[in-house]
């Protein structure tokens, strides 16, 4: 035995003693973290359950609200208002993204394709309060009221950098060889970003498009001045009232996304704040609705992107 | 005409059969360099790619062979800041003149890749892109584009049941052979292979060896190997490269590969074909 050797054979007991102790702080350490962060998330989840869960009923999802005193009546406008609001958004926000993502994507170094990347970050980082006032001056003044497709363009404006720029990542982890085999078969460049580049990054792009579907969703703010709230929006009277005049699809979709509506983030905000007891027990119902609604959406996408990959691997 | 006749007699007795057989020439480098900015990344290459037989590109780690092998294609295009000059034939003519179609040039020389990249698309939506950018839309004729380039590429008995399955569901060799399955339906003249068995295993890597020996029959084939013992197999002829003093990628001897590989003129050929170094 060298001398090294002896040493390390007497220190070999004390070190794995302490080896094992400090792994086990360690260890007990990080687990009690990860337990503290997601203390908040189960309370939430929990209290909103709780406070929120007895005021749903089927009535909360199918009439629109009754007058203070009256009891009963439901959130429909909200509903319907955040199902219009989204899906104005996704019209908006994606179709630009995803093309402007493109561009990043293929020309990084261009100084177009830098002030995309800049100007994106910095979109990223505006509080949305602020979208909501630009979108009052651009849209709400000239058109002398409040409608939902002003607040379809205020949720797009918030939705675009995490389009463009979980987009853009999607598509810079394809590897380059797809391009490339493309390419060598003589593919145009469209070509191959259209059949080849976008369907091998479509799981990652639909992600991102749900992640920004759930900010925008339970967004108030840049709605405060845009969609502004309307207690009386019933899409389904919309559009018998439209069929009785005979009006064609197009007119009844402009009515639709021409006036005031409401959505749930919107109406929560509302009644948290009426001193009316009801009001305020429903806008527990409201929270706990808006949860389900983000969540349904996260579990769609999972299931999707799920069945995709599975069809992919064979 | 008597001069030339004598030239051409001079030719044969003082060169090796390389040049002799110059009417054979389906591509050909002339004076050809590559620049990446203003790195040179290749100086000077001059190489003639004989019809139906297999030519390897060999040389140490960033000698350029990739480089090289994308020049006969014009796939460098597609790198930014690069430029090419010099001549690069196919069957005589210049293709590195800014009036080629680049799009027919690629569908003419065919490319397969290191590693397998099938397209996330079913087996024969993969074999049917190439042909469907030509515009042939005809289920028939598809079909049988996709049963004949399986089957040249020797897969077909592999998957005729499962056409319709992602090509992504095939083990590796099995994707290597369904992207030179991809390459071979645009029918190409030449096919350019960069390093196809580098990350297959043993078996996997033979089949694509003996796939390269029919396939000769019909096309010819350009293949840059690091695998020393594969190029001797394989080819029919080799281009040694090596790296100058500039660290850019020159040509030092092609020949004929058992010349190479028994009797090479250069001495740093030598030293690396009996690995010595690289």
């Amino acid at each position: 035995m060298t001398k090294f050797q002896e040493l390390i054979a007497k220190n070999q007991v004390a070190h794995l003693r302490q080896r094992k102790l400090v792994n086990a702080v360690m260890l007990s350490l990080t687990g009690l973290m990860t337990l503290l962060a997601l203390v908040p998330l189960f309370w939430i989840v929990g209290y909103v359950i709780y406070r929120g869960g007895h005021t749903i009923n089927l009535a909360f999802f199918t009439q629109l609200p009754r007058p203070l005193g009256v009891t009963g009546g439901g959130v429909l406008h909200s509903i319907e208002g955040t199902i219009v609001l989204t899906v104005l958004s996704c019209l908006f926000a994606i179709p630009p993204g995803v093309l402007a993502a493109f561009y990043a994507a293929r020309n990084p170094n261009t100084p177009l394709g830098i002030v995309l990347r800049f100007s994106t970050d910095v979109l990223a980082g505006v509080p949305s309060v602020v979208m909501g006032l630009f979108v009052y001056t651009l849209i709400v003044v000239p058109m002398k009221h409040f409608s939902g497709l002003a607040g379809g363009v205020a949720l797009a404006i918030l939705m675009l950098p995490t389009i463009i720029r979980t987009t853009e990542e999607m598509l810079k982890l394809v590897p380059h060889t797809l391009r490339e085999g493309s390419l060598g078969l003589g593919a145009p460049e469209w070509k191959t970003s259209l059949s080849v580049m976008f369907p091998a990054a479509l799981n990652g792009i639909i992600t991102g498009f749900f992640l920004a579907i759930a900010r925008a969703t339970g967004e108030t703010a840049p709605l405060l001045f845009t969609a502004l709230g309307n207690d009386n929006f019933n899409v389904g009277l919309i559009v018998k009232g439209g069929v009785q005049a005979h009006q064609d699809v197009f007119t009844i979709l402009g009515r639709i996304i021409n006036q005031p509506v409401d959505s749930l983030p919107l109406t929560l905000w509302k009644y948290a704040q009426q001193p009316y007891p009801e009001r305020v027990e429903q806008s527990w119902g409201v929270a706990l609705v808006l949860m389900i609604f983000v969540l349904l959406i996260e579990i769609f996408a999972r299931l999707w992107i799920e069945s995709r990959k599975r069809r992919l691997q064979g | 005409m008597e001069t030339k006749i004598a030239v051409s007699d001079t030719n044969h007795d003082t060169n090796s059969t390389v040049q002799s057989a110059e009417s054979d020439n389906k591509m050909e480098m002339k004076n050809l360099s590559v620049f990446y900015g203003k790195f040179r990344a290749l100086t000077d290459i001059n190489v003639a790619i004989q019809t139906n037989k297999i030519t390897a590109i060999i040389g140490p780690s960033g000698c350029g062979k990739s480089t090289l092998l994308r020049s006969f294609n014009r796939m460098n295009d597609l790198t930014a800041n690069s430029r090419m000059e010099g001549g690069i034939f196919l069957d005589g003519e210049n293709i590195n003149t800014s009036g080629v179609d680049v799009v027919d040039v690629r569908r003419r020389v065919g490319m397969v890749f290191q590693r397998p990249n099938p397209f996330p698309k079913s087996i024969y939506d993969n074999v049917a892109y190439g042909p469907r950018l030509y515009g042939i839309r005809r289920k028939s004729d598809l079909d049988g584009i996709v049963e004949r380039s399986l089957k040249h590429a020797a897969l077909w008995d592999e998957v005729k049941d499962k056409l319709h399955q992602s090509g992504l569901s095939l083990s590796g060799g099995q994707q290597q052979r369904l992207c030179i399955a991809r390459a071979l339906a645009v029918e190409p003249e030449v096919i350019l292979m960069d390093e196809p068995a580098s990350a297959l295993d043993p078996i996997s890597t033979l089949r694509i060896e003996e796939l390269m020996h029919d396939l000769v029959k019909d096309y010819t084939i350009i293949i840059v190997t690091h695998n020393m013992q594969q190029a001797a197999r394989v080819s029919d002829y080799t281009a040694m490269m090596m790296i100058d003093d500039k660290r850019s990628g020159r040509m030092i001897e092609f020949d004929r590969t058992q010349t190479i590989f028994t009797n090479p003129k250069d001495k740093r050929t030598e030293d690396y074909v009996t690995g010595r170094f690289g």
